[in-house]
């Protein structure tokens, strides 16, 4: 089992969504996180909050955000979650708009996690890698794609 | 030389920047510490000669004593090599 398979909680993906801007984009993931065990609420209004007072730098790759915010009493482990949307949305971002994949991140700390993100660049340096895993159809798919 | 990676929170973005800058390093052959951070801590500790951040980031950085490079693409290999091989050689 790779790393971000096993940060990817039951119940953190969630396929074919549909979101009519990004802030429900990311409290779909945000959602995602919560009921797979790994944040708090509270953790999702922050990933928003961040958006709002920093933009739409977590739009880190074409097709691709990462929302997340800083470790915190609402983070109750270290994981991740997936968000394919039906239409994608657009953040702001100067390049990288519109977004179909969101990949929300949480961290317990500055390090934990870092082996993580270590395969997740892995993954998604790749070229084409969000339209591939736009292909996926089924969490199993997904799971067997990041693994 | 020490480079810093900077975001929002210091987890994430500036992780993967962190990474993707010591990858690019390595094929340089350059020696630097590279190390991620978030926008308040950098603007604390003032140590580093070069800023590494997307460009949302890059204007929360303005004022402080080290270079800062913007990276569009986190992902984007060349462009991390072009820009830092310009600052330092």
């Amino acid at each position: 089992m790779s790393l971000l398979d096993s940060a990817l909680g039951a119940g953190s993906i969630l396929l074919n969504q549909k979101a009519t801007d990004w802030e429900s984009a990311v409290r779909l993931a945000g959602s995602a996180l919560e009921s797979s065990g790994r944040t708090t609420a509270a953790y999702t209004d922050a990933m928003v909050q961040t958006i709002h007072d920093l933009g739409a730098y977590v739009v880190i790759a074409p097709g691709l955000a990462m929302p997340h915010a800083r470790p915190s009493e609402a983070v109750l482990e270290t994981g991740m979650s997936l968000v394919t949307l039906a239409e994608p949305v657009v953040f702001g971002h100067a390049k990288n708009d519109p977004v179909s994949v969101v990949f929300s991140l949480a961290a317990l700390d500055h390090d934990k996690h870092l082996e993580l993100l270590s395969e997740f660049a892995a993954r998604f340096g790749q070229e084409n890698f969000v339209n591939t895993l736009l292909t996926c159809s089924t969490e199993g798919e997904i799971r067997a794609l990041l693994s | 030389m020490k480079i810093v990676a900077v975001c929002g929170a210091g987890i994430g973005t500036s992780v993967l920047l962190k990474m993707n800058a010591e990858k690019v390093l390595r094929t340089l052959g350059l020696t630097a510490t590279v190390e991620a951070t978030d926008i308040d801590t950098a603007r604390n500790s003032r140590d580093a000669q070069i800023l590494l951040a997307t460009p949302e980031i890059v204007d929360k950085l303005r004022g402080l004593p080290s270079e800062v490079i913007a990276i569009e693409q986190v992902f984007d290999l060349a462009e991390i090599t072009e820009k830092l091989s310009k600052a330092m050689l």
